[in-house]
């Protein structure tokens, strides 16, 4: 059994106190002295050119401070983008410049054309609508595949084209994968939209810039996965800021879902208008501008091919995927569909030759970037759904279709370059046939029937690969950015600790389980260790929260971190036990000397490294803080099998999820009850792609989902309570605490077992020409669906 | 001092409300909310769950908003001689959920409206006079044949409704009660929007001695209908059976991304069956 | 601009307010900072108050019109002695949260929901949050949650 508040018990979070009460401190419970508040006046159309602001009735508008407009910006930096792809042929990815606010154009609705800090939030909202824009509107590019036409209207003049890149991979294999295409005997192909997703944490992004005159120091609060990434690009690439003279501070924030990664205008501009006006200048996003400018997900439209042998193994596998950028590249977005994505394709499965070719496009939408899973998910969704449909065709049972193809041996490198070091997709497997009692489906679905419902069981397989690494290979795949993650773990001289890490927590409960694995390698209790993080002043460095990576990078480096600092205070111990250094021994807090009765608290150590008496000055420094930085050497690959079964209204075409079952492999766990809980949210919004969430531009590019009107989120009635299971464990064999990622898992696995679920329902029923719907599976679409 | 880290960093600040600005009045007589209607551009709010966020999208500016909500008169729920259950046009959905207990499909329908925060606040005299065209409230007011009494003037249902978001009371004109004569049997059937959760057709049947009365909601362009076709067929036979059979209302029917004017017509006849079912 | 008295968890807050000013900004200015704004049309959930024992979207009420009313927020929740209340204490216990932005609103309307319904059905519990969006825990650990709340054993329901 774990320790109470070590390593593998169900701590309960100490963060919820704070929560549970209304103490918690987001960026918008952030208010300053002296503070203005900043309203952006945002394109209403998706194309066009500025021809002319007039800024003059709304300077004179009450309470109004300044009106910033792209003029202000010329000579300072663009919003970076933080990875550069190399297509096919050799050359790097277009890569369009991205103004603060707009200079000459604008490239989507919601594209910031001008600012009005004002004294309060309704006088600069007043002045925004007083000025004045002359836009003359342009043709606007929604659809990626006219996009990339000829005569296309380009999203930027001085690029070639709405081509970001044309990717290949692994480029060298595609002869190959002809060949074997040639020779299959059999071809199951599926053409597929991944939908266009909003990531919506519940919390909107808030920024509040403030300018310390006497220093000259710069400070952001800002609502960031990673404040010290914000930092570095901010400060390096648009405001010319160096570190030493910027702070990011992102206290409490309230979700993400990689939708609070990214460097984004707002926070560049109000800390450019502090600077300016020398005073704090605050900005809260509504739910509409949310909307409009936190980046999108997803949005990928793609032709799968599966080739099997005559005896169902499979042989090749190919890919083309057309992949939205936006107007913009978002900071991650070129990675998402590459790098995130192609190296999934093989799934859980041993096919022997895979092609993958991407063509990011340009069009006049909100940029598009990671949000929960990135590239994972939609490697996953489009391999799932054509490994169903090539079982349908050959009439063979898809789960054991997928069994006959599974990896087996480990470690395993798949012909996307990636090497998973372990896993057991053959116990995850068994386990999910357990837990979701698939033996029983038949049993239900008579159930059903008898009830006028229709019903469908559906199963997938996902692999993820996280706490993406190491960092020198990543820089040579085009990433501008380290991938390690930093700690410093201090040790106060009585005995506590406080461990500051760059990963920020933002619902993950780091502040409970990062000190069950410090207190755990110590022996103490877990109450005696502080987490610091959100504070680019605290952690050394940071590349913060996403990806998976949380406890495999950044736990990682509290490990390292947290050996430095056991072994300075053996040494300390082993001074003061008169003994050697290497029969010390600590266990449950206490210093031993092997084979003695000697002992020495945990206390005692730490008081003498800053009362240093009895202490070896000569060799050892006093104090007791040791940081460590930590460079993976390979991903984590956690993997699972889900089985989602629906029953399908044949009147109406709703459907709905009667169970949702997920058997996953993360490895070791610190805190199976927060790995359980991370697992939910990402069912939810996975359930939520599949069956309700779908972001939707008319023609025109007018956002039609621009608020829960009409945009659906899921709520409490859409989703069931769900089994879980994580007993199948094979530790991660390169992180020291064999740990891998649980984050993404659920929203990578759930949504083609959703769809294979409602398709197997509207098959039974004896729709037998359905193979495929698009998500959302909303009811009008089912439906339309059944009328064939 | 860089010291913003846990503490709160100063004292009360005015947080943001991006409406417009506008006056505001809380009346306790009807006299006096009239009077105050008075006023260019004056509207009269009353529970708020539409209005407040369509003020907040600056898609309204009133010079002054008359709130209803203090007027005792306008509030509770009675019967009437002639046995109608009688709403006073400020009694909030919760309200009707809970003391309409005379007729159950109206105190089901008030008790499904929104989420349970939102029907402590809205109102019936607030969702009629908004006549939204995925509201449940008109589905109810036109198949019960109910009067709306305002204060110069009853009217019935029939005759209130004018389109989407318009009807025919006049500018400072208010609803004070609405009376429905209670059915032997009647059910209302919500098929909801996915995101918004308002009826994507919302189908109210009523069944009094002289006949049925079938009123949709959601589906068509001009808001709230009668569906006649389907009152005919119901007055004689009132089973399911007796819809499936028809055709759809040829009214001009709303498509969006929620689904196609085709697939609401269906919703329609699928509605009503499952009404009329549940009205036993 | 006129000076209003609110009764907050029992004690008078007063303050500035225009006829624009909604009860959730009130609040948030006074420093009652634990009711939060997650969304503009009023269906997010994050705002839940209660004014006079009934729950409402602190969004969608102006000031004025809670003027003498009796509000309740997440900061009068915890028992007398600073202790988590019952549905709190069971939110911690069931890791019912956690990003903790749609917490208070969630903890006020599973409060108000066990006012009117002591033992919630879980069909009940998920029908009572259609106004209450949780993008973090996909509803399980709430609604188990809520469920423990209410006295019930909630041993069988998976999850760890």
């Amino acid at each position: 059994m774990p320790k109470d508040g070590g390593i593998g018990a169900s701590t309960k979070r100490r963060e919820d106190i704070r929560f549970l009460t209304g103490t918690g401190q987001y960026t918008d419970d952030i208010n300053l002295r002296g503070q203005a508040h900043v309203a952006f006046l945002r394109s209403d159309v998706a194309h066009g050119r500025i021809k002319g602001i007039d800024t003059k009735a709304a300077e004179g508008m009450p309470g109004v401070v300044r009106i910033f407009t792209g003029a202000d910006f010329e000579g300072v930096g663009g919003l970076p983008c933080g990875w550069q792809v190399t297509d096919r042929h050799g050359e790097v990815m277009q890569e369009p410049g991205h103004p603060v606010l707009a200079q000459g154009k604008v490239r989507h609705v919601g594209d910031p054309i001008a600012a009005v800090v004002a004294e309060t939030p309704e006088q600069a909202r007043d002045a925004v609508e007083a000025i004045a824009v002359d836009i003359e509107e342009l043709p606007a590019v929604i659809d990626m595949k006219a996009a990339l036409a000829d005569d296309a209207p380009k999203v930027h003049d001085d690029l070639k084209s709405n081509l970001c890149y044309d990717w290949g991979f692994v480029e060298e294999n595609k002869a190959a994968v002809e060949e074997a295409f040639g020779k299959a005997a059999h071809v199951t192909s599926l053409e597929l939209v991944n939908n266009r997703l909003v990531a919506n944490p519940m919390e909107p992004r808030v920024a509040v810039g403030d300018f310390a005159a006497h220093s000259g120091e710069s400070t952001l609060y800002t609502t960031s996965q990673n404040p010290h990434v914000i930092r570095l690009l901010m400060g390096a690439f648009v405001l010319g800021i160096p570190e030493h003279k910027l702070r990011v501070v992102a206290p409490d924030v309230g979700g993400g879902f990689g939708s609070k990664i990214f460097h984004y205008a707002e926070e560049a501009f109000c800390t450019f208008a502090a600077k300016q006006l020398k005073r704090p200048v605050k900005w809260t996003s509504s739910r509409a501008e949310a909307f409009m400018s936190d980046a999108h997900g997803r949005d990928h439209v793609t032709k799968i091919e599966l080739a099997l042998d005559a005896d169902n193994n499979f042989t090749a596998l190919r890919t083309e995927t057309y992949a939205n950028m936006g107007a913009y590249l978002s900071t991650f977005a070129p990675s998402v569909p590459t790098w995130l994505h192609g190296t999934l394709m093989a799934g859980n499965y041993r096919t022997p030759l895979i092609y993958v070719n991407v063509k990011a496009v340009f069009t006049n939408t909100v940029p598009v970037d990671a949000y929960r899973g990135a590239g994972r998910p939609e490697a996953t969704y489009q391999l799932e759904r054509v490994i169903d449909k090539a079982a349908r065709e050959l009439g063979v049972d898809p789960i054991a279709l997928r069994r006959q193809n599974f990896v087996t041996e480990f470690p395993y490198a798949t012909p996307v370059a990636v090497e998973y070091d372990t896993g057991d997709y053959v116990a995850t497997m068994d386990k999910l046939e357990e837990i979701a009692d698939i033996s029983g489906f038949e049993k239900r679905l008579a159930e059903s029937k008898a009830r006028g419902k229709l019903r469908g069981l559906g199963v997938n397989c996902y692999i993820e690969a996280c706490g993406i690494a190491p960092s020198n290979l990543v820089g040579q795949l085009g990433a501008r950015a380290g991938l390690y993650e930093s700690a410093t773990v201090r040790v106060n001289a009585t005995g506590g600790l406080v461990v500051m890490t760059g990963s920020h927590s933002h619902g993950q409960g780091h502040e409970t389980s990062f000190p069950q694995v410090v207190a755990d390698m110590i022996g103490i209790d877990a109450s005696m260790v502080e987490i610091e993080h959100g504070d680019t002043d605290k952690a050394p460095m940071g590349m913060g929260t996403y990806g998976s990576r949380s406890l495999a990078v950044g736990g990682s480096a509290i490990v390292r971190a947290t050996e430095k600092i056991i072994a300075k205070a053996k040494r300390i111990a082993a001074h003061i036990m008169e003994a050697s250094e290497d029969d010390i021994e600590l266990k449950n807090g206490q210093f031993t000397v092997a084979g003695t009765d000697k002992s020495l608290a945990w206390g005692d150590v730490t008081l003498a490294a800053y009362v240093p008496h009895n202490y070896p000055l000569d060799e050892l420094e006093p104090g007791l803080e040791e940081t460590a930085f930590y460079d993976p050497s390979n991903f984590t690959y956690p993997a699972g099998a889900y089985a989602c079964e629906v029953e399908v209204d044949p009147e109406t075409g709703k459907v709905t999820i009667e169970s949702f079952a997920a058997a996953d492999d993360f490895g070791n766990i610190v805190n199976p009850m927060i790995v359980s809980g991370q697992v939910h949210g990402g069912l939810a919004q996975g359930i939520g792609q599949a069956l309700l969430e779908g972001c939707v531009y008319d023609e025109n590019g007018q956002l039609l989902t621009g608020s829960y009107m009409d945009y659906a989120m899921p709520r409490a009635e859409d989703v069931p309570f769900y089994k879980v299971d994580h007993s199948c464990q094979t530790p991660c064999t390169h992180n020291p605490l064999g740990v891998k990622g649980c984050g993404e898992a659920g929203a990578i696995g759930s949504p083609p077992a959703v769809v294979n679920a409602v398709v197997d329902a509207l098959q039974r029923a004896g729709h037998t020409n359905v193979m495929h719907i698009d998500m959302p599976l909303s009811p009008s679409r089912v439906w339309k669906t059944m009328q064939g | 001092m860089k010291g913003q880290g846990r503490s709160k960093a100063t004292g009360p600040v005015q947080e943001e409300t991006k409406m417009y600005a506008f006056d505001f009045e809380r009346p306790d007589t009807i006299d006096d909310a009239l009077k105050a209607l008075g006023a260019e551009d004056a509207q009269p709010l009353s529970g708020g769950q539409t209005l407040i966020p369509t003020l907040k999208s600056r898609l309204a500016m009133p010079s002054k908003l008359v709130s209803l909500t203090a007027i005792p008169e306008l509030k509770g729920i009675c019967t009437s001689d002639d046995g109608a259950l009688c709403v006073g046009a400020a009694t909030t959905h919760a309200e009707v959920a809970a003391g309409a207990g005379a007729y159950p499909a109206l105190a089901a329908l008030a008790g499904n409206i929104g989420d349970p925060a939102v029907r402590n606040r809205g109102t019936i005299g607030g969702s009629l006079a908004n006549n939204d065209p995925s509201a449940c409230y008109p589905a109810a007011a036109l198949a019960s044949g109910a009067t709306i009494v305002t204060n110069s003037r009853q009217i019935a249902a029939d005759d209130f409704f004018d389109g989407m978001f318009t009807t025919v009371l006049d500018e400072g004109e208010i609803i004070v009660e609405v009376r429905f004569p209670v059915p032997q049997k009647a059910s209302y059937q919500k098929f909801e929007q996915p995101a918004s959760r308002f009826a994507l057709v919302g189908v109210f049947v009523a069944k009094y001695p002289d006949g049925v009365r079938v009123a949709v909601t959601g589906a068509a362009e001009d808001g709230v209908f009668r569906w006649t076709q389907a009152e005919t067929a119901l007055s004689s036979d009132f089973s399911a059976g007796a819809v499936s059979g028809l055709d759809v209302p040829d009214n001009a029917m709303i498509g969006d991304l929620h689904g196609s004017p085709e697939y609401r017509a269906h919703l329609v006849k699928v509605m009503t069956g499952r009404a009329v079912k549940a009205a036993g | 601009m006129s000076d209003i008295t609110i009764n907050v968890n029992g004690k008078p807050v007063s303050g500035p307010v225009e006829g624009r000013t909604l009860l959730v900004d009130f609040l948030r200015g006074a420093g009652l900072t634990g009711t939060h704004v997650g969304c503009d049309t009023s269906q997010c959930g994050a705002c839940v108050v209660h004014v006079d024992g009934k729950a409402v979207k602190a969004c969608s009420i102006f000031a004025v019109e809670a003027e003498g009313a009796e509000v309740a927020t997440i900061e009068g929740q915890a028992n007398p002695d600073g202790s988590l209340n019952v549905i709190q204490q069971a939110f911690q216990d069931h890791h019912g949260l956690q990003c903790g932005f749609c917490t208070p609103g969630m903890v006020m309307s599973a409060a108000a929901l066990l006012k009117e319904n002591p033992r919630p059905s879980e069909h009940e519990i998920r029908e009572y949050l259609e106004g209450n969006i949780c993008r973090c825990t996909g509803y399980h650990n709430i609604v188990k949650a809520i469920m423990a709340a209410s006295g019930q054993d909630v041993s069988a329901i998976a999850a760890e």
